[in-house]
């Protein structure tokens, strides 16, 4: 599903070239469920971004179910994005003024898919993670734990092929980072790849690999 | 454009931020609302302006003698100055660049008038021929006073319009009839219109030579009127002072004398609210390109605010597969949309509103000098709103290209 080789990545300023990441090979297979861990400055959440298409690697190849992403659109790359990836992000990163159910159906907006079938569908994939009920609800009407259950809906609700977790805990309280967890493990069993990134590693410890990355190499 | 699920979006967006949907509604509103009624009063003015000169000749030079200031050749200070009869000959023969010539002998207010046992008061004008040139009549029916009248000093009149309505049904023809005024029957020989407005078509002209034998026993004019064809300002003071010249020698008062004879260029008063119409024409623009301004770079920084304001959102977007043109399009339908509903109620409100005190003061018979009929260009104002609805969508295109272009994850991180 995933394969790098040899990922570089620097951060060029007018004096400075630092490089974060250097040099990077993995492969994740479909169905796998990985956590990247390491400490801050460890280029894990650079790795993360390059993995979602959100940003680009200076060296290397980097292919998405056999599609080399290098030096592709931005269109091309939101279309990547939208068909084949799904996003889970430490502050959520809901629409404010958009209901949980809005905010589920937005990537089928980018589909194109017909409203009233999206918001359908977006009440469906709320019901899996358990916020039937709160579907009509505004993100500050909710709790975190709540509000990072309505992003995971919203990742899954395009049916992507990966899911890219962006320290998914780092705002939440134990309890609720193992009901997130829960989701996660539900959700690979399925067949849908999860990528964690995390620096705690009882999370890491709940997937059935763990990356460790340090100062931008694989250990 | 016709993307229904894009325009709800777009709708839900403007519903749910709903302050700065107002404001930037407001700006706009205000900018076209202000350019209307700023025109509006600006042309009002003007328009007063023009009205108050339609009345008379502009080419016109107004003689009034009066008392005079100075001795002359052992003759005091303190003498009256009159006109009479050879005095308009005078003018008439032996001064160039004379076009029309007309006196005029006032009657003393308004007199009695009478048809048929109905008794109405008017103000009677008493002139020769070439009047009708001087005060922009325009004859409906009849004729005007004419030579003959002048020198068989005939008993006719002309009437005008509302003096003829008064007295007569709408499809009588008054001409033949005849009107008693203050005492002596007068023949009806024509009804008029003017420009000048309604008091000007409440008057009744007479010959003078009939007027100066029934009400009065010499020959006497109060005033003489001429106008001086397409003389130039300079060519028509060249006419004044040889009028001056002319009337000091037959009358014995001093050529310095101005009070002894007062005398009224209308040429030179027209030339200087020609100026003065400049001057407001200027003000206009001035202020109302300087509102435009204002609004422009009004709308232009509620846009780059709303485009900061929705870094974060764009990021998401991204994220969730917007691509970049689905974003910057989404922000610069929103803005047209916001600029253009708004820009047209300003436009309308402000139409509204001058549409509204055009119909009070008809209403009302409201007449200042100062402010008549503040029409409003529709067009000019039109492609005022649309500069500014184009503007105010350039200036949410910079900063709404940036956002797009930023890392989705910096973006997220505000």
């Amino acid at each position: 599903m995933i394969e790098l080789r040899n990922i570089r990545k620097s951060y060029r300023t007018e004096y400075t070239n630092l490089e974060v990441l250097k040099g990077i090979d993995l492969t994740i297979e479909q169905g796998e469920m990985v956590s990247i861990i390491g400490s801050s400055g460890s280029g894990k959440s650079t790795l993360l971004n390059i993995l979602g298409i959100l940003d680009e690697y200076d060296v290397g190849e980097y292919r998405l179910d056999g599609h080399l992403i290098k030096n592709i659109s931005e269109t091309q790359a939101a279309k990547y994005r939208n068909s084949f990836l799904g996003f889970v992000f430490q502050s959520f990163n809901l629409l404010s003024f958009k209901n949980a159910a809005e905010n589920v159906a937005l990537p089928l907006y980018y589909q194109k898919m017909d409203r009233k079938k999206r918001i359908d569908l977006a009440i469906d994939y709320l019901d899996r993670v358990g916020l039937k009920d709160w579907a009509y609800h505004l993100p500050n009407q909710m709790s975190g734990g709540q509000q990072q259950r309505v992003a995971i809906a919203r990742a899954l609700v395009s049916q992507p092929k990966v899911i890219l977790a962006d320290e998914p805990t780092g705002a939440l309280d134990s309890k609720t980072s193992h009901e997130v967890m829960e989701i996660f493990e539900q959700v690979n069993r399925e067949g849908i790849t999860v990528i964690i990134v995390t620096h705690e590693n009882d999370i890491a410890e709940r997937t059935k690999r763990i990356i460790h990355l340090k100062d931008g190499l694989i250990e | 454009m016709l993307d229904f699920d894009k325009w709800q979006e777009i709708f839900e967006s403007l519903k749910k931020h709903k302050m700065r949907t107002l404001l930037t509604a407001f700006a706009v509103w205000w900018g076209i609302f202000m350019l209307v009624i700023l025109l509006g009063a600006g042309n009002g003015l003007q328009n007063s302006f023009e009205k108050n000169f339609g009345d008379d000749a502009i080419n016109s030079i107004w003689m009034y003698p009066d008392r005079t200031s100075e001795p002359y050749k052992g003759l005091p200070a303190g003498r009256w100055i009159r006109f009479n009869n050879s005095d308009f000959d005078v003018l008439k023969n032996r001064v160039e660049g004379v076009e029309y010539i007309t006196g005029r002998y006032y009657l003393g207010g308004e007199l009695v008038v009478e048809y048929e046992g109905k008794t109405l008061s008017y103000d009677v004008r008493s002139v020769h021929p070439d009047h009708l040139f001087i005060e922009n009549t325009l004859m409906k029916n009849g004729r005007y006073i004419n030579e003959t009248d002048i020198s068989e000093r005939r008993k006719v009149c002309t009437i005008g319009k509302l003096v003829k309505e008064s007295f007569f049904k709408e499809n009588d023809n008054p001409v033949g009839q005849r009107l008693n005024i203050k005492g002596t029957e007068f023949t009806i020989v024509g009804v008029f219109e003017d420009k000048g407005g309604e008091n000007e078509m409440r008057k009744i002209y007479i010959p003078i030579t009939t007027a100066q034998r029934i009400f009065d026993t010499q020959d006497r004019i109060h005033q003489l009127i001429i106008t001086v064809g397409d003389a130039t300002l300079a060519e028509s003071k060249k006419i004044e002072d040889n009028i001056r010249q002319e009337f000091s020698a037959r009358h014995n008062f001093s050529p310095t004398d101005k009070q002894a004879l007062y005398i009224s260029n209308n040429i030179e008063e027209y030339q200087q609210f020609q100026s003065i119409f400049t001057g407001i024409k200027f003000f206009i623009w001035f202020v109302g390109i300087g509102s435009i301004i204002a609004g422009v770079v009004g709308v232009s920084n509620i846009m780059i605010i709303i485009v900061k304001d929705r870094t974060k959102e764009i990021g998401i977007r991204k994220a969730m597969g917007a691509t970049p043109w689905s974003i910057v399009s989404m922000i610069l339908q929103e803005a047209i949309f916001l600029t253009g509903v708004a820009g047209y109620l300003g436009l309308l409100s402000g139409f509204g509103v001058i549409y509204a005190l055009q119909t009070f003061m008809e209403k009302n018979e409201i007449e200042t000098e100062y402010f008549y009929n503040p029409e409003v260009d529709f067009a000019s104002v039109l492609s005022a709103l649309i500069f500014l609805v184009v503007c105010g969508t350039l200036a949410g295109l910079i900063p709404a290209i940036q956002a797009v272009r930023v890392n989705p994850v910096t973006a997220m991180r505000q």
